[in-house]
């Protein structure tokens, strides 16, 4: 760890406890990512995406655009889906994330998973871990949207192969399945 | 992004007390503007003071029959409010004609207010503009203009707020609290955000340390008769070229009440009052609509390449207010204009 990584405190410290750090310290944080706890120190302007990515090896969650715009960085907090890119880190200390890794459970794909291999929902397949973690957020949301909702609700994620009309076909599939 | 510190704020006091330490600080709450303008360096805040473990995240009933919202409730949690979207769903409505589900999980009711305008020049370190540097000149005047403003516009600045939310709650009157160094306040909603006119870095009437805490609604919500009606170059996630929220209260065949605010066209939700009361004992059809629509954009001017957006919004009011007076808001799924 070179110096300036240096966290400022040797313990974590509970997420709703008034802290204070430097623009030149790190901070000890919490992440439970696919229910595996880990911690470690990050600087004030680490993403959420980048401590995924750089810190914790999770290259799953892929960096698009990097500003919000496109969806490939989406992940799930708490059951929640959002832009990775956006969050500053150390504010999700304590919190529970769910990424693509994380979806299927040992050797068994997610419903979702299965579904876009089945109807050949991606061609280069850069989009298709935020495609899925968004469709895993909408059904949190929505159980049983309709075709035009689902197109709707997943507009935040893009797919430059134009892999949409599978992307949708495949979650209205396991939407019905679960009817 | 430039470096930064960070304070984690326990409650009011704690962010109050480091705002005034510290006046080069910002706040943040779901961040989803303020990160990605720190990553453009368009924002460089010293320090980030993180306001989101205070107790603002209910909506609560007010004594008035209205509702109280908490600045840290969430887009998406506002947008599908079982009161809200019984009975204000032109913010409903309004609110999921924005940004993406993603972004709308994040980003916070106060954020909403607070964001920044998307001129290409704004965003682009690399040009002049006097929203970031005021003395600079303006890039977009003489530039690529199709997304700027029409109305209320300046000689430094022909930006526009970009919320689709704040068109609705402008429509609404709601109110904004805040509170600072002095104490609470409470701002008209007509009153929050300002023109460029000079200082175009000014986005709104806040003092400085000052912090949203609430949004109120007054009780009345037009629930039977509004429409937001919004106009963009992809049919999702895109901001408004023209958005229109209309609501009117009918009395048999006349209007009894009228409410009509832009989106798209100015650097603040655009509403004229005598468009309005123009409106008031008329009955509702394309003539008086569009004699409201004149009404509201008189003095609209183009820069070029926006021209088109003073015909657009003139179509897009009469619209609306039909949608409005038969019952039938713009759907926010199907967006074919009927």
């Amino acid at each position: 760890m070179s110096a300036h990584l240096q966290p400022n405190r040797d313990t974590w410290m509970p997420p709703d406890a008034h802290v204070h750090i430097g623009a030149d310290e790190a901070f000890p944080i919490k992440l439970i990512v696919n229910g595996i706890e880990h911690q470690l120190d990050v600087m004030p302007w680490v993403s959420l995406l980048d401590a995924l990515r750089e810190r914790l090896g999770l290259t799953g969650t892929k960096k698009g655009c990097d500003h919000g715009q496109c969806g490939a960085c989406t992940v799930l907090i708490d059951g929640v889906r959002v832009n990775s890119c956006l969050r500053l880190a150390l504010m999700h200390d304590g919190a529970h994330i769910t990424t693509i890794e994380g979806l299927a459970h040992d050797k068994t794909l997610h419903a979702l998973q299965r579904a876009l291999i089945e109807h050949d929902a991606f061609q280069c397949g850069y989009c298709t871990p935020g495609q899925l973690c968004s469709a895993v957020g909408l059904l949190n949301e929505k159980p049983h949207p309709s075709e035009p909702e689902i197109r709707e609700w997943m507009s935040g994620n893009l797919c430059r192969c134009g892999a949409y009309p599978n992307i949708v076909a495949a979650i209205q599939s396991v939407s019905e399945e679960r009817r | 992004m430039h470096p930064f510190a960070f304070t984690r704020a326990v409650d009011v006091q704690d962010a109050l007390r480091t705002a005034s330490a510290t006046p080069a600080a910002k706040f943040i709450a779901g961040g989803t503007n303020l990160v990605d303008l720190m990553k453009e360096t368009v924002e460089r805040p010293a320090h980030l003071i993180d306001i989101t473990h205070l107790p603002f995240k209910s909506i609560d009933a007010t004594a008035s029959g209205g509702l109280r919202i908490g600045a840290l409730v969430t887009n998406a949690t506002l947008a599908n409010d079982e009161r809200v979207l019984a009975r204000y769903p032109l913010l409903a409505n309004a609110i999921l004609a924005g940004a993406s589900p993603q972004l709308r999980n994040a980003a916070t009711t106060g954020g909403n207010l607070l964001q920044r305008t998307r001129c290409y020049y704004f965003y682009d370190v690399g040009t002049p503009c006097n929203k970031r540097r005021p003395g600079q000149g303006c890039g977009a005047l003489h530039g690529q203009n199709r997304i700027h403003a029409i109305l209320g516009t300046s000689e430094h600045c022909i930006a526009t707020h970009p919320s689709d939310m704040c068109v609705a709650l402008a429509a609404l009157e709601a109110q904004v609290h805040v509170i600072g160094p002095k104490g609470e306040r409470t701002i008209a909603f007509a009153d929050f955000h300002r023109l460029p006119g000079d200082r175009p870095d000014l986005d709104t009437t806040l003092a400085p340390g000052e912090l949203v805490t609430a949004v109120e609604l007054p009780a009345e919500g037009f629930a039977a008769n509004h429409s937001y009606l919004k106009l963009r170059d992809r049919l999702s996630y895109a901001f408004a070229l023209v958005s229109v929220a209309a609501a009117l209260r009918l009395d048999g065949s006349q209007i009894a009440a009228a409410r009509i605010a832009l989106g798209g066209v100015a650097h603040k939700p655009w509403r004229v009052e005598a468009a309005e009361q123009q409106l008031i004992g008329a009955t509702p059809g394309a003539d008086a609509f569009d004699g409201a629509a004149r009404t509201l954009l008189a003095g609209a001017r183009g820069f070029g390449h926006n021209d088109f957006k003073i015909e657009l919004a003139r179509r897009a009011i009469t619209r609306a207010l039909l949608q409005a007076a038969a019952g039938a808001p713009q759907s926010i799924i199907d967006k074919r204009i009927g």
